[in-house]
């Protein structure tokens, strides 16, 4: 028994380191970059003989030239996931809401093509949506972005909305209709309290989607200081003597926000995107 | 909130008030949608009308390179993360305070943006200075792989890439499913003395093979529209040889030749559109 006991012990971890160290390497090496004096950063240690945070200081102090606008894209990223969240979440809301508890006409012909446009591969429609925003004079503007991924985003937010808003009691509507509430106030006072749970996940879901974007970033700007920072750090691969340290101390402070909201509402987040990410 | 209501033009008699409002609240996402998606799209079609393009498009060797790699890439790639991914649900079904910590680290691909993490691993590869190679040095003496100068290891690390970046989502989706099947099942099949592997192909697969195919079929839609797992890694190259369909387009478009571009999402439609209909049967019942 307590042979069967240990053996049954090792096999897990058989099982669990070597999924430690495929999951963590990858982001250890970008840690260990980002902390390591520029004539140490390709050492092959494991820790750096003399660790340092000066690579975070000339970020900081955008002492580079691939760091120039580092703070304008800092704040482009922010301002555009901001405002991605916030349109997705009235979009979204409010298609939701007249699909799922207005019932209204067509509702599901409205659903159908929301859920059409989730399905569509974001890289093939990258290509017509950049021809679209060049037809619409909206290139090399953060609003060509944030569009495109109020696009990219509100079809599931709608869906996972839907999905939430269709357990809620009718007795609820009925209630409020009977004594004589608008549809506005029904939206304002009824659905919305009840609906908070699946609004932090959508509006989290969009406004991190918005953050990490890279392709639609990358096509639609191309201005310095329109750049998000997402393609300002893919613009790093441009020249062999990039300054890999000073990337991955970007890198590092560009993955941390959304790493730390991820956590922050990982409880909203898991039960409220991946148990409907896919209806089994 | 009163007077607001009060304000709202009274609409004409059939509508009624609860129409009306019910038709304004969809307005927006109508608008995204035309402006945004069925715009785009019929342009895009429009620009792939001539079949000069299709000509142009099955001339271009890269072209059938890419669809080689796309197929590769769908059927490789998907098939071993969904594998792998179905097992590690099982793994961490497991109670133990360490697999809890594992769990919670796991996350960490799925939760960290793309762009980073890849070009970490982008630097780890490099043949030169890369910490693979200086550990492949220090043990063999020998000069590691010029890793991403050669297209087959060079794709193969794509989809590395991919599937690090992924696993963590399809595993936390098979995870729900497990955690749904009854507990009792399995009590019951261990008290008639069932292997796991019986168990496993008795209760947790045949109610697990639902959700096992809609994911894959998921999968398949999202992996096509994976742009940076390839293109922040190898670029596509050497020499255009790692391309797929997604970083094709975009090197179309680059090229100034979007109606390449179009052309080759068209040719795709025949494998995507049956996947699309099929999820969307799936995901409005």
């Amino acid at each position: 028994m307590k042979l069967k006991q240990v053996t049954a012990e090792a096999k897990l971890l058989l099982v669990g380191i070597p999924v430690l160290l495929w999951t963590i390497i990858p982001v250890y090496h970008m840690f260990l970059f980002a902390i390591s004096p520029r004539d140490q950063a390709t050492s092959g240690r494991l820790w750096p003989k003399d660790p340092t945070l000066q690579n975070f200081g000339h970020v900081f102090k955008q002492e580079h030239f691939y760091l120039n606008h580092f703070w304008l894209q800092l704040g482009n990223s922010l301002w555009i996931a901001v405002a991605v969240g916030v349109i997705t979440l009235f979009i979204a809301t409010t298609a939701a809401f007249a699909i799922s508890r207005l019932k209204v006409k067509g509702g599901r012909t409205v659903m159908n093509l929301a859920l059409f446009t989730y399905f569509i591969p974001a890289a093939f429609l990258a290509v017509p949506m950049y021809k679209t925003m060049a037809t619409y004079g909206l290139l090399n503007n953060r609003w060509s972005l944030v569009l495109a991924m109020v696009t990219i985003a509100s079809p599931y937010c709608i869906w996972v909305l839907k999905q939430a808003s269709d357990k809620l009691p009718w007795e609820l509507d009925e209630a409020a209709r009977i004594d004589g509430a608008t549809p506005l106030q029904l939206f304002r006072l009824v659905y919305l309290p009840l609906m908070v749970p699946s609004l932090v996940a959508v509006g989290t879901y969009s406004l991190l989607l918005a953050w990490n974007e890279y392709l639609y970033g990358f096509l639609l700007l191309s201005n310095e200081q329109h750049l998000t920072l997402a393609v300002a750090l893919g613009n790093f691969l441009a020249a062999d003597d990039s300054p890999w340290e000073l990337l991955m101390a970007t890198g590092f402070i560009y993955a941390l926000p959304p790493a730390a909201i991820y956590y922050a509402f990982k409880r909203y987040m898991v039960s409220g995107l991946t148990a409907g990410a896919v209806k089994s | 909130m009163n007077t607001a209501t009060l304000a709202t033009p009274r609409p004409r008699k059939p509508l009624g008030i609860w129409g009306f409002w019910g038709r304004a609240f969809v307005v927006p996402y109508l608008i995204v949608f035309l402006v945004f998606v069925l715009f785009p799209v019929g342009y895009g079609l429009w620009l792939a009308r001539s079949p000069a393009s299709y000509a142009k498009l099955f001339d271009d060797p890269i072209f059938f390179r890419t669809a080689i790699n796309t197929v590769i890439f769908l059927v490789v790639a998907i098939n071993i993360k969904m594998m792998i991914a179905l097992y590690l649900s099982g793994f961490f079904l497991h109670t133990r305070w360490w697999i809890k910590v594992l769990a919670v680290l796991f996350i960490l691909p799925w939760a960290v943006p793309s762009i980073p993490t890849i070009l970490s691993v982008r630097f780890m590869l490099n043949p030169e200075w890369g910490v693979i190679n200086s550990v492949y040095f220090r043990l063999t003496g020998l000069d590691g792989p010029n890793w991403l100068n050669d297209p087959t290891l060079a794709l193969s690390l794509s989809m590395l890439m991919h599937i690090w970046k992924s696993l963590p989502f399809w595993t936390l989706i098979l995870l729900a499913g497990r955690m749904a099947i009854p507990a009792e099942q399995y009590e019951a099949a261990s008290v008639d003395g069932a292997s796991n592997w019986q168990k496993f192909r008795y209760i947790t697969w045949p109610s697990m093979k639902g959700l096992y195919l809609t994911s894959t079929l998921l999968s398949t839609i999202w992996t096509l529209g994976d742009f940076n797992s390839v293109y922040l890694l190898t670029g596509g190259g050497p020499a255009d040889l790692t391309h797929v369909l997604a970083t094709l387009g975009i090197r179309y478009l680059r090229l100034d030749q979007i109606e390449l571009a179009m052309a080759a999402i068209v040719v795709s439609l025949p494998l995507v559109l049956p996947i699309v209909y099929f999820m969307m049967k799936r995901l409005s019942k």
